[in-house]
């Protein structure tokens, strides 16, 4: 009997080498910007090579732009970062928002109360623990809740957030002297309690610091016994336990961590770019991160190009606006096209169609 | 796969400077390199009512002081932080000489931009801190809204004397025996209560007998807020829906309740409500943006310094009412212009201390807070109180009367 076989099959493949999973990236990615090209072309009748180029131009025309670019790319990675170990242990952590405002708060604070008192350096020292100190508090609660009575992590973290927005809230007020609801440009005087420049380069500590972390979670993770548990447990809790692994003291451990560095990325945005505190220090960047997070498949390297590629199409929006009054409507939909196919490119990594034809072995 | 990050990371900064230095991409010719070029930074974009007053007189300026498009450059949808300073900066690399913000929440960031480049002047519109702030280059901006929000009382006041006259107040809209008005204001902030009691008087003028209840959103746009508390306040029987907000809300909310037979109109904000309340809609008090930016366009052409607090009203028509609606009371045209013809004159004074109390007394001072502490007990605060009347927005341009009078009550 002949081998009837469906016109198309799908398969799945995990042989394909780096360069031919690249390639499909590029080509995917290629697509994207031809419908792009023809939505802008068909909606606006602008010349998409001159949207493009403006694009290009928001994030890199002159240097001062270069570093701001790097500067929020490495502000998203830190974020994605810390991410990673929860994620990687299949636990939801959706609370980096208020991770990180906690974060930024307590570094906010040692700045107002220290800033006439002790030197820079020092506050920054203190700022830095103190801050990856509330990050991991904000990381520990729903860690133990979940380790004790197996709660649902991802709601839990998420009303953590709100917790956290109302308790800057509440400092806004305390803090602000004008009833203007914001704090102003904290210690703009001395700048004590700032990121100093190194090199004469206003964001080099920023960019350090997240390429330092970046490095250690990626060691952390995939070469560390702390890294193997935690990736064992994301598998499969009941093999950890078979293992002999102490999964609640995974959990809360690895939350702890996660938390942390996420409070890291506030200190970062107060102490180093916007030395003030707001509910919108945050600015949604603990959910933006996730998706870098996840594009990257929890791989903390690979997760620089992503969130450089978010943070380059916000600078874009920013630019096409500017240029040719589209407004963000349009760059959403210039993102939501590019992340689509990329979304659509890994299925084709990952399978490969067959035709009926096609010889099979 | 350190070498390999090191590596990406190298390319990366190679890629971003390399591009930093070649591509700094000025449109062509040697001209346009000296056109003096504006920077505007707009906390929303034209979809946004507010911002589009803005806009609007922007472009006006613009065309007035002969700017071509590409001297001017817009920067949409900033937010309230860090961005903004960023986008300040950006601007001065592109060789702004000048530029404007138009949200309160931006001034901190202005500020900032401003102390750090003594060269480009920074305009806050709708801040307060220029003044304090000593640097030469920092400017402030407010129409003097409270004159319009006193000629759309009288339009409003003139609608309860007609109603009145014809029977048509119900019983349970007087309290005390005063015909209660209600408004809903945004913020308990001197900038919303020199905006209602403005209303206030200007009602009173034309229609004594009459008292009003205010509610706050504690926002400046929420249109479901606005709509609930115009229900809450046509629930207690106020027949006059006022209002220091921005959205539609109120006078939608009042359109309804008006067409299901409650008796109450509407005196809107910023933009004519005549399409969201065709028949409860009576006016609304608007800015005229354009007069400010004509002006401040023209310091910055000519490289005149900016007034640091820049605030105009009928004088220079940079305050107005909108089209009277089809509802309001006959005569109202004539006792507008009327109105808007003495505050020109200067022989009417919105704050006239003569036409308004405090716990029964006439005041003959009050301080106003120009130390930027919200209390009024340093030397440098001033009493702005004299020749008759409380002198609104003259010390600086933000709003600063904020004294709650008789006849007005907080909910």
């Amino acid at each position: 009997m002949a081998n009837r076989q469906p016109i198309l099959r799908i398969r799945k493949n995990e042989e394909r080498s780096f360069l031919s999973k690249l390639l499909i990236k590029v080509i995917f990615i290629g697509i994207a910007l031809l419908i792009s090209a023809l939505f802008i072309n068909l909606v606006t009748k602008l010349d998409p090579l001159k949207v493009y180029a403006s694009m290009f131009r928001g994030a890199f025309s002159t240097t001062r732009r270069t570093w701001i670019t790097i500067r929020d790319t490495a502000l998203l990675l830190s974020i994605a970062v810390g991410l990673t170990p929860a994620f990687k242990m299949k636990f939801w952590n959706t609370g980096a928002e208020g991770q990180i405002l906690v974060g930024g708060l307590v570094t906010a604070a040692m700045m107002i109360y220290l800033g006439d008192k002790l030197p820079s350096g020092v506050i920054l020292l203190l700022s830095f623990v103190g801050s990856a100190i509330a990050g991991a508090i904000w990381g520990f609660i729903p860690a133990y809740f979940k380790a004790r009575y197996n709660t649902n992590e991802t709601l839990f973290t998420l009303m953590m957030n709100y917790v956290g927005i109302q308790i800057v809230e509440f400092f806004v007020d305390v803090w602000d002297k004008k009833q203007s609801h914001s704090v102003g440009v904290i210690n703009a005087t001395n700048q004590a309690g700032w990121f100093p420049s190194i090199f004469g380069q206003q964001y080099l500590l920023n960019i350090i610091i997240v390429a330092v972390l970046t490095i250690a979670v990626y060691v952390y993770i995939k070469y560390s016994k702390h890294g193997y548990e935690v990736t064992v447990t994301g598998e499969s809790e009941n093999t950890a336990r078979y293992t002999g692994i102490n999964v609640p003291n995974v959990i809360i451990r690895t939350m702890l961590l996660s938390g942390a560095i996420c409070g890291l990325a506030g200190f970062t945005e107060v102490a180093g770019i916007s030395h003030t505190i707001s509910v919108k220090t945050s600015g949604g960047r603990g959910f933006t991160a996730i998706i870098a997070a996840w594009l990257a498949k929890l791989n903390p390297i690979v997760m620089i190009i992503y969130s450089f590629l978010i943070v380059f199409l916000n600078k874009g929006a920013v630019q096409i606006a500017s240029d040719f009054n589209l407004n963000e409507y349009a760059s959403n939909i210039i993102s939501a096209i590019l992340l689509f196919c990329i979304l659509a490119s890994e299925f084709f990594t990952n399978y490969e169609v067959i035709f009926r034809h096609k010889e099979e072995h | 796969m350190k070498k390999l990050f090191s590596l990406m990371l190298a390319v990366l900064m190679v890629v971003g400077v390399l591009t930093g230095c070649s591509n700094g991409e000025k449109p062509s010719g040697e001209d346009t390199e000296k056109k003096l070029k504006i920077g505007v930074i707009l906390v929303g974009d034209e979809n946004e009512g507010y911002t589009y007053a803005h806009m609007v007189g922007l472009q006006q300026a613009a065309k007035a002081n002969g700017l071509s498009d590409d001297q001017i450059i817009w920067k949409y949808s900033v937010g309230e932080t860090q961005d903004c300073y960023d986008q300040a900066v950006d601007l001065v690399e592109q060789g702004c000489t000048a530029v404007f913000s138009n949200s309160y929440g931006h001034q901190q960031f202005m500020q900032q931009a401003a102390s750090e480049y003594p060269d480009v002047q920074f305009v806050a519109a709708t801040g307060d801190t220029a003044a304090l702030s000593g640097l030469s280059n920092f400017s402030n901006a407010f129409t003097n809204v409270y004159e319009s929000r006193y000629v759309s009382g009288i339009v409003a006041g003139m609608k309860l004397a007609e109603l009145e006259a014809a029977g048509q107040i119900p019983a349970e809209s007087y309290k005390d025996g005063k015909v209660l008005i209600g408004y809903v204001g945004a913020y308990p902030y001197a900038e919303v209560v020199s905006g209602f009691t403005a209303f206030f008087l200007g009602v009173k003028s034309v229609f004594e007998n009459v008292t009003m209840e205010v509610i706050y959103t504690n926002s400046w746009f929420n249109l479901v807020a606005e709509g609930e508390t115009a229900n809450t306040l046509m629930a207690d029987h106020c027949v006059i829906i006022g209002q220091h907000a921005d959205s539609t809300g109120a006078p939608a909310a009042v359109e309804a309740a008006l067409a299901n037979g409650t008796v109450a109109y509407s005196v809107g904000y910023n933009v004519d409500m005549l399409e969201a309340a065709p028949n409860a809609a009576l006016t609304s008090a608007t800015n005229n943006w354009g007069v400010y930016y004509t002006y401040a366009f023209k310091q910055v052409v000519e490289g005149k310094k900016i007034d640091t607090n820049w605030a105009q009203g009928y004088e220079s028509d940079a305050v107005a009412i909108t089209k009277l609606g089809p509802n309001c009371a006959p005569g109202t045209q004539e006792a507008v212009d009327k109105a808007i013809a003495e505050i020109k004159a200067g022989t009417l004074h919105v704050f006239d201390t003569s036409t308004w109390t405090v716990n029964g007394e006439h005041l003959s001072e009050l301080k106003i807070d120009l130390t930027g502490d919200f209390d009024t007990d340093d030397a440098e605060d001033k009493n702005a109180i004299y020749d008759g009347y409380f002198h609104e927005s003259e010390f600086r341009s933000a709003p600063s009367f904020s004294v709650i009078i008789d006849g007005i009550f907080e909910k």
